[in-house]
């Protein structure tokens, strides 16, 4: 334990993700030594960023504006939209160049043990986006884990009147790996995402 | 009668200690097999996994860069994984060191959107039924099982699979709703259903505010119980909807806190819309007078023994 600010700013650093107790104090102790000019520079990020980065009206992604860099962009095919949980993931599929539609960024994924249902998501946002006619597939990029799956199987569910064409990502094997190391349930998925081989 | 302090209540026979329990010096391997009911982040890349276990009960362990795409243990921890496991004993949590999968039950109870919340508020109740970590709780672990497997095989309606988990592990804590006789005093003629009584109770004992279900709600009740799935199959809609009402109710009232993720359980109904209905629960004493002739219904004759294995049918 330290005086008061200190063990503060400790605590405070704690909170963040992937900070354990131990990183917290070396962080704080490293911005105590810093140079004032460069703590006062993170601060003003820090409050920047709150301020002027806001969510896109249309897909959810962090923007600067009221829609974001891709909704503006009118090259996007407005036929298809891939749905992810974070805005993190928006980066991710972005750095692959392989995707030219839009986006809808969830913010989250179902998880009733953490009182996360379909409510808390947006989806309504992602419905009202359907209802127009325009869009005709639907990408679900969810995380290939429990909660991304469920998800997944409940917009697929939800949108089945629509009549859209509805994937999800391949999710399995991961590349360079020995296929007798896989685990049963990533096989498993392997599996049931094959496709069909053109030669 | 509220389950505070009840640590005593779901332990299980008293099977043999295994080693790395809290006694133990730390060092030794131990190995189980065990339901994954939950896991959280820990740190960069490794999660703490709660199971329920067969012989230990419920252990929290750690998997060491489970998160990374390249780890050894893969898909094998996620919640619903029935798993055959080896661990570390630790000072305060354990190590995971091997694991095998059982059943990946998960698969099929993800691919389903009522089969999913039902199951969750499964791992959800089996983890607060069972209060101390290494107090072995065999019946419970293989109620989980059983229900899960159920769950998974897609056999019956979703909602129906939790509500006869929730009767059973209700039984197997000693909290077996009375639903034959008067939970008071006896009496044969038992019409209303009073949470706080324990069950049916007749019209002499019935307190104010206790509900009045249909005679085939609580015929219902008794064929979850029993593992009676013909006559629970044969149910009606009104008749489910109300008996997963007083389930619930009855559940969440003899626990502290209510069941986090029972407000996300959906029904699906053979046809029914692919909305949510939400009210579904009739919490408040929603009560349906069951008209002349219902009443003595046709609630079995003998308390229902708790079977842990009423889900294999
Ligand atoms: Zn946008
Ligand atoms: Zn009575």
């Amino acid at each position: 334990m330290y005086e008061g600010v200190v063990q503060n700013l400790i605590d405070e650093l704690g909170l963040l993700p992937g900070v354990g107790p131990k990183s917290a104090q070396r962080i704080a102790f490293h911005l105590l030594a810093a140079d004032p000019a460069d703590v006062k520079r993170l601060a003003h990020a820090l409050l920047e960023v709150k301020e002027k980065v806001r969510f896109c009206r249309v897909c959810g992604n962090v923007a600067a504006e009221e829609e974001c860099r891709i909704c503006r962009d009118q090259r996007r095919d407005p036929q298809v939209i891939c749905v992810v949980e974070e805005p993190k993931d928006v980066v991710a599929i972005e750095r692959t160049r392989e995707f030219r539609g839009r986006y809808h960024v969830l913010g989250g994924a179902i998880s009733p043990i953490d009182g996360v249902g379909p409510d808390d998501l947006k989806i309504r946002e992602l419905m009202v986006r359907l209802a127009d006619g325009q869009v005709t597939e639907l990408i679900l990029a969810t995380d290939p884990n429990l909660e991304g799956e469920a998800t997944a199987t409940y917009l697929a569910r939800l949108v089945k009147p629509l009549g859209l064409k509805v994937t999800r990502l391949a999710s399995g094997l991961p590349v360079g790996g020995d296929l007798e190391y896989a685990d049963e349930v990533t096989l498993g998925r392997a599996f049931e995402g094959r496709r069909l081989l053109d030669v | 009668m509220r389950w505070s302090g009840r640590k005593a209540l779901v332990r299980g026979p008293r099977g043999r200690r295994p080693p790395g329990g809290p006694y133990d010096d730390g060092v030794s391997l131990y190995r189980d097999e065990g339901v994954v009911l939950r896991t959280q982040k820990l740190g960069e890349a490794d999660r703490i996994i709660t199971l329920l276990t067969r012989r230990t009960g419920k252990v929290r362990g750690v998997a060491k860069g489970v998160r990374r795409t390249k780890s050894r243990f893969g898909a094998r921890l996620e919640p619903f994984s029935h798993v055959d496991l080896q661990l570390h004993g630790g000072r305060s949590l354990d190590v995971i060191t091997q694991v095998e999968t059982l059943h990946p039950y998960g698969g099929a109870i993800v691919a389903d959107y009522p089969r999913y919340t039902a199951g969750t508020a499964m791992l959800e109740t089996a983890d607060r039924l069972t209060v101390g970590e290494k107090e072995p709780a065999l019946r419970q672990f293989l109620l989980l099982v059983g229900g899960l497997r159920t769950l998974a095989e897609g056999g019956h309606e979703a909602r129906l699979v939790l509500d006869a988990f929730f009767l059973r592990s209700l039984a197997v804590a000693g909290y077996a709703p009375a639903l034959a006789e008067c939970a008071r005093c006896g009496a044969e003629a038992a019409r209303a259903f009073a949470i706080v009584a324990g069950g049916v109770v007749c019209g002499a004992c019935r307190p104010p505010g206790a509900a009045v279900p249909a005679a085939e709600t609580i015929a219902l009740m008794i064929a979850l119980l029993r593992g009676d799935w013909a006559a629970a199959d044969a149910s009606e809609p009104r008749h489910r909807t109300e008996c997963s009402g007083l389930v619930a109710a009855y559940l969440q009232w003899h626990l502290e806190h209510g069941i986090r993720s029972l407000r996300h359980v959906e029904r699906e109904w053979p046809g029914a819309p692919e909305a949510r209905a939400p009210g579904a629960f009739p919490w408040s004493g929603r009560s349906h007078d069951a008209g002349p002739g219902a009443a003595g219904g046709r609630p079995g004759d003998a308390e229902p023994a708790p079977d842990p294995h009423v889900f294999r049918t």
